[in-house]
């Protein structure tokens, strides 16, 4: 089924920065994080919702479940929301967010990750995932992005520096393409074949 | 058919979502109390029965017609546009509420059903399901069909006072019936 659900009115073009959202400037390394969504058969994912949520600089959520002793920065909440291009693009400004301990194990750390909520052209191409820094020495330790048992498939959760999307004296940039599942298009995607029983 | 593109691998929402995902109004696809209004509710348990008490669930669904929406507006509600998406979470008691219409069938004789994501920080990824509405168009329904015969009612709500009551069992014994779409991984 078709969800067009979300449009202009639903999403203000300034929520998809994260680093105006109070009344000073964010601490930490301000950075562009963009992309193509794409579906199954390679097609632009268009005028689509995307949310991201992340800890601050210091590895710190504004989740109140979140007791981590770093300091909350007051002039950021990590919560950011946009709509894809005509293109399938996104885009964010945000800050680069720290590594955060948690009580998974003994020294737990999580990895820099962002969370991505995605939506499709039907509500099967669902999905909420994260996006990691490239060279993180904590990804190979982290349980959560290792539960991907394969390699190829974690590697497609990591964003690429891109030097062409950096600013002078402003912002880093980093990329991050995501494909979908299947596509709005295929006989085998009609909703009224239903799905395969796990 | 061309080969497709391998997905971005899905990851679990985590603890830290609930600033982040839930938003005003959010589980009303329509206001509580309007004319047509019912309750799509149930709790949300993990493999040892007990209660899921930070999960999010998504639904998508026709209107009471069986016309599938075509509006925007999910995110900033106007009380008047049925835009047939909606997102809960469940409270310390694992319970959702939603407040929607009784959908319609999208194809004469076809069963209608409510499609339901389930999102939790105990799962590596989102898992979909339906919620039928009881009724004899049932037993007609290809993807019921597909089923043990023991499992169909895990897929089937059950109407009371407000509306539909639909539990849904992570894992374990009676585990819900969860669906896997073309391209979705294993």
């Amino acid at each position: 089924m078709w969800t067009p659900c979300f449009g202009e009115r639903d999403v203000h073009p300034l929520e998809s920065d994260l680093t105006i959202q109070h009344n000073g400037a964010p601490i930490g390394e301000r950075t562009v994080v963009t992309g193509r969504i794409v579906d199954g058969d390679g097609r632009a994912v268009r005028r689509q919702l995307v949310e991201i949520w992340q800890a601050n600089a210091s590895g710190r959520y504004i989740h109140k479940r979140d007791q981590h002793p770093a300091p909350i920065d007051p002039n950021f909440t990590g919560v950011g929301r946009c709509l894809t291009d005509d293109d399938g693009y996104y885009h964010f400004t945000t800050i680069k967010p720290g590594p955060y301990p948690w009580k998974n194990h003994h020294n737990a750390w999580r990895p820099a990750h962002i969370h991505f909520s995605l939506f499709g052209t039907e509500f099967t191409q669902r999905m909420i995932t994260q996006m990691y820094f490239p060279g993180d020495p904590l990804s190979g330790l982290d349980p959560i992005l290792q539960s991907i048992t394969d390699q190829k498939a974690r590697d497609r959760l990591v964003a690429s520096y891109d030097h062409d999307l950096t600013t002078h004296e402003w912002a880093t940039g980093y990329r991050w393409d995501i494909v979908l599942t299947g596509s709005a298009r295929t006989p085998i995607e009609n909703p009224d074949s239903g799905g395969e029983h796990r | 058919m061309s080969t497709m593109l391998t997905a971005t691998p899905g990851e679990t929402i985590g603890p830290f979502f609930g600033y982040a995902l839930p938003f005003d109004r959010g589980n009303e696809l329509v206001p509580p109390g309007s004319p047509g209004a019912i309750q799509l509710h149930g709790v949300v348990t993990d493999g040892h029965g007990k209660p899921v008490p930070d999960a999010l669930l998504e639904i998508w669904q026709a209107d009471a017609d069986g016309v599938t929406p075509k509006a925007t507006g999910s995110l900033r509600r106007d009380a008047w546009t049925f835009t047939g998406w909606g997102r809960a979470s469940t409270d310390d008691e694992g319970r959702y509420i939603f407040s929607t219409v009784l959908p319609g069938a999208t194809q004469p004789d076809s069963a209608p059903f409510i499609m339901v994501a389930v999102f939790a920080r105990g799962l590596l990824n989102r898992l979909f399901t339906r919620a039928y509405l009881p009724g004899e168009q049932l037993s007609g329904d290809p993807l019921l069909n597909s089923l043990p015969a023991e499992r169909r009612h895990t897929m089937v709500a059950d109407r009371d006072g407000h509306g539909l009551r639909f539990d849904i069992k992570l894992q374990g014994a009676d585990e819900t019936v969860f669906l896997r779409y073309p391209g979705h991984r294993p």
